[in-house]
């Protein structure tokens, strides 16, 4: 069952256009990972579908509800950590958490409580005396607090220190174990590899790349790691073949889908030693769709800030 | 070592003059011209010595000492001794106010901001921030000095020569000194910029408090206070330059004892403790209008006594109103004259206009506050949780009613009770209240305004400001200027009943609230279709 819609969303500030036609769809109980680099449109998207931006064209819908004429009704079930946190810097972080929590209609105390144990928090604290970190914790706390269908979350990791993203990241996989949905932006991609089951990827407003992780592998291809007794020739020209690298005395490189049988009955002529293969990692297919388009990446990078 | 606790200090005091360029000349050219303005204004408000007399003989009163100071030169009373002695005290406050705004923003703020921290990790000394700072208000504050002493010399007063001006702008120069080490001394106790400006701006107001106790009843009590130091100097009478060189000695030493402490204490610490919050949230933040009440709270308890202090202030004076405008004909001018009304009673409406209008600030500040949690980017917080706009934006409008409709309340029974208890013959209470109250609806339509640009044009809303300065110099000064009747009716306030007077106009009262009315809806309408954003 589809949780969240969007079709052909386009939005514009003046003559910049922000999204360029998005389509995205989260699934029930589905994890999906919404990556891409700064000023790529991805928290425009995830502001749309709050209702806090108007989009210029197209549809956003959570339940089957639209989401700027039905807001107040969609936002009951929905929990939201913004990318930038802005708190109240004379209200403690324990009064801000409590709000949050009464605006959506309650929430779990005894949740609220171990969640502020279990993140490290001083909620005695006023929020002016919060780092980066600890403003995005009480931002997390309160919105997994709340007992929740879906999950909006912008970048919500990005102040944390390793110890906390873990902690975050149990939090997530126990919501998806009770079939609840979440929208993860991210440009941390280990992480999405992590926790996410579907994938996409945004440049420029528009959604470039979207499927399963293992989809998205298999366009790919595999990356073959060979030491052969006698060196492999030609190889730069082989077909189906790219992203050679010398690994020690190892050969590192990319192999297309359709092209794998080819390549390895070549190689295997040059007494091959050790063989190793591996799927893509995100890094690696997130950074083949940036560095085909150099130019266009370049001159795109004007549109933010 | 110690030399180099100071390396770079040049260099942030011209970065302090770049930050400050607008600010601190705007700041010190306010002060020379209002100076100049008051001066001229008593030059034509009192033609003779005989008037000037009259006006001292009011001042004669314990309200008058508490409020401006011990008379000195009453027998004598030039325009000089009458400048000197009726504005010096107030200016003093806020040119003290003017420091420690300026101190606190370039020392805690920064701090806090963790702009000091780049700062201090180039090889900058440790206390060339603050040591830079107060060089920069020393200067100020000379120059301020001087601005004041020169734009009141060239009036050619006759009673204002050059000495007696420069006493007069070098007080007000020391008093600038002496809160500027207020300030810093603060800044170093106190944990965070807040603090430091609740703090320094507290030992302001019980200096100006401890001096208005001491003064009228026991006067070695006023010592205490920096500003009973400055009235001291008793400009264009006797010219005293010891009490100056004194606040000057005292401002250094705080100054000092400011970088001493700054160079022992951690950055972001302070001496005072910062005491823990609330782990949980009372039951009354816990709502959109809570949390609106809750930003405002501390804003709206400072504008009530405020307000309250100034209906006060202004009933101390209206048993002497009688006698003392009989003499002076332009005030008569400035007062609608009308048969049968005592000139106390002609001259409530007026003074409660003046105080409508500036009971207003603090009800567009509190509508205004919804566009400054939107540039904050904190409404986003709100609007993604199960809070619709029309809820959001109606906790704001109830917050600037119940501002309004407390601070008319305060100003007339600021001026109703003190009134009463100068006035030989009373005048009923409620009258004065609703003298008060009618002022409301003209509030409400300010706050329509405000709303009305929220909604459609949220860049622009800050010239609803503009609207209420326009108001404000068509109601107090139309009077004067003679303008014609159409003039007053452009503003809000021009529709108003002037009670008692006049008779109570509900229909105009009714008119200003459906007009109100419809300005909230179309703001109302506008916010629910707009991009929330910065």
């Amino acid at each position: 069952m589809t949780v969240l819609r969007t079709i052909g969303l386009t939005k514009k500030f003046g003559d910049f256009a922000a999204l360029n036609g998005v389509n995205i769809e989260v699934g029930e109980g589905e994890v999906y990972g919404f990556i891409g680099p700064n000023g790529s449109g991805k928290s425009t998207t995830l502001r749309i579908l709050l209702g806090i931006l108007k989009a210029t064209e197209g549809r956003a819908e959570i339940f089957g509800k639209d989401s700027w004429k039905d807001a107040v009704e969609i936002h009951k079930r929905v929990a939201y950590v913004p990318g930038d946190v802005n708190l109240w810097p004379n209200l403690t972080g324990g009064e801000v958490i409590d709000l949050f929590i009464k605006l959506r209609g309650g929430g779990n105390l005894d949740r609220r409580q171990e969640l502020i144990r279990k993140f490290d928090l001083d909620p005695t604290k006023k929020c002016r005396t919060y780092s980066k970190g600890n403003r995005q914790k009480v931002a997390l706390i309160a919105a997994l607090s709340s007992d929740v269908d879906l999950y909006i979350l912008d970048e919500p990791t990005s102040g944390l220190d390793p110890l906390m993203e873990r902690v975050f990241q149990e939090y997530v996989i126990e919501a998806k174990k009770q079939g609840k949905s979440i929208l993860l932006s991210s440009h941390i991609l280990s992480e999405v590899e992590k926790l996410c089951d579907k994938v996409a990827i945004i440049r420029e407003g528009r959604i470039i790349e979207t499927g399963t992780l293992k989809e998205l592998r298999h366009l790919t291809g595999t990356i073959l790691l060979v030491e052969t007794r006698e060196p492999i020739p030609a190889l730069e020209g082989f077909k189906g073949v790219s992203g050679i690298q010398q690994k020690g005395q190892a050969l590192s490189f990319q192999v297309d889908a359709g092209e794998v049988d080819q390549v390895i009955r070549y190689v295997s002529q040059f007494g091959v030693i050790r063989i190793e293969s591996s799927p893509p990692t995100l890094e690696e297919l997130f950074m083949r769709h940036y560095e085909g388009t150099g130019q266009a990446v370049e001159s795109g990078a004007g549109g933010e800030s | 070592m110690a030399r180099h606790l100071f390396d770079g200090t040049g260099t942030l005091m011209r970065f302090v003059l770049r930050r400050d360029r607008l600010r601190l000349p705007i700041w010190l050219l306010s002060f020379a011209a209002i100076s100049a303005i008051i001066a001229l204004a008593f030059v034509g408000l009192y033609q003779n010595a005989e008037e000037r007399q009259a006006m001292a003989e009011t001042m004669r009163n314990p309200a008058m000492t508490a409020m401006v100071g011990p008379g000195y030169g009453l027998d004598n009373y030039t325009v000089g001794a009458m400048t000197a002695h009726e504005m010096l005290l107030m200016t003093a406050v806020v040119v003290g106010l003017m420091s420690i705004l300026l101190v606190t923003r370039h020392t805690r703020t920064d701090e806090e901001d963790g702009r000091i921290e780049m700062i201090r990790s180039l090889p900058v000394g440790r206390l060339s921030n603050l040591l830079s700072i107060l060089l920069v208000l020393i200067g100020a504050n000379i120059v301020l000095a001087l601005l004041t002493a020169f734009s009141l010399t060239v009036l050619g007063i006759e009673s204002m020569d050059f000495e007696g001006s420069l006493v007069y702008g070098s007080a007000l120069g020391a008093s600038g000194m002496i809160f500027a080490g207020v300030a810093a001394v603060c800044a170093q106790l106190s944990p965070n910029s807040r603090n430091t400006l609740g703090l320094s701006i507290a030992v302001l107001l019980f200096a100006y408090m401890i001096r208005a106790i001491g003064d009228v009843t026991n006067e070695a009590l006023s010592w205490i206070s920096p500003l009973n130091w400055i009235l001291r100097s008793e400009a264009y009478v006797n010219n005293y330059w010891w009490p100056i060189l004194m606040t000057v000695a005292g401002a250094l030493l705080l100054m000092v004892l400011a970088l001493y402490l700054n160079s022992i204490r951690d950055l972001g610490s302070g001496f005072l403790p910062s005491r823990p919050g609330k782990g949980k949230a009372s039951k009354s933040l816990l709502s959109p209008f809570g949390l609106a009440l809750r930003l405002q709270r501390t804003g709206l308890i400072a504008w009530g006594a405020g307000i309250l202090l100034i209906g006060a202030s202004y009933g101390s004076v209206l048993g002497d109103l009688e006698s003392f405008f009989e003499d002076i004909d332009l005030m008569q001018q400035m007062i609608a004259q009308s048969a049968g009304f005592s000139l106390t009673e002609q001259f409530i409406p007026v003074l409660m206009a003046v105080m409508a209008i500036l009971g207003t600030i603090p009800v567009l500040m509190a509508i205004l506050k919804l566009k400054t949690e939107e540039k904050n980017g904190r409404l986003e917080h709100i609007l993604s949780r199960a809070v619709s706009r029309n809820r959001l934006m109606g906790s704001y409008l109830a917050m600037a009613i119940v501002t309004g409709f407390i601070m008319l309340s305060l100003a007339a029974l600021g001026l109703g009770l003190v009134g009463n208890a100068m006035m030989e013959e009373q005048l009923p209470l409620g009258m004065f209240y609703s003298a008060g109250l009618a002022y409301l609806p003209a509030m409400l339509a300010m706050i329509g305004v405000a709303m009305l640009l929220i909604g459609w044009a949220p860049n622009a809303a800050s010239t609803v400001w503009l609207y209420l300065a326009f108001s404000f110099f068509v109601i107090y000064l139309g009077g004067l200027f003679q303008f014609p009747e159409w003039v007053a009716k452009l503003t809000p306030y021009g529709y108003v009943s002037e009670i008692p007077i006049e008779e109570m106009d509900f229909l105009n009262a009714g008119i200003l609230i459906v007009v109100a009315a419809v300005l909230m809806m179309i703001g109302v309408i506008g916010f629910n279709r707009r991009d929330i954003g910065r």
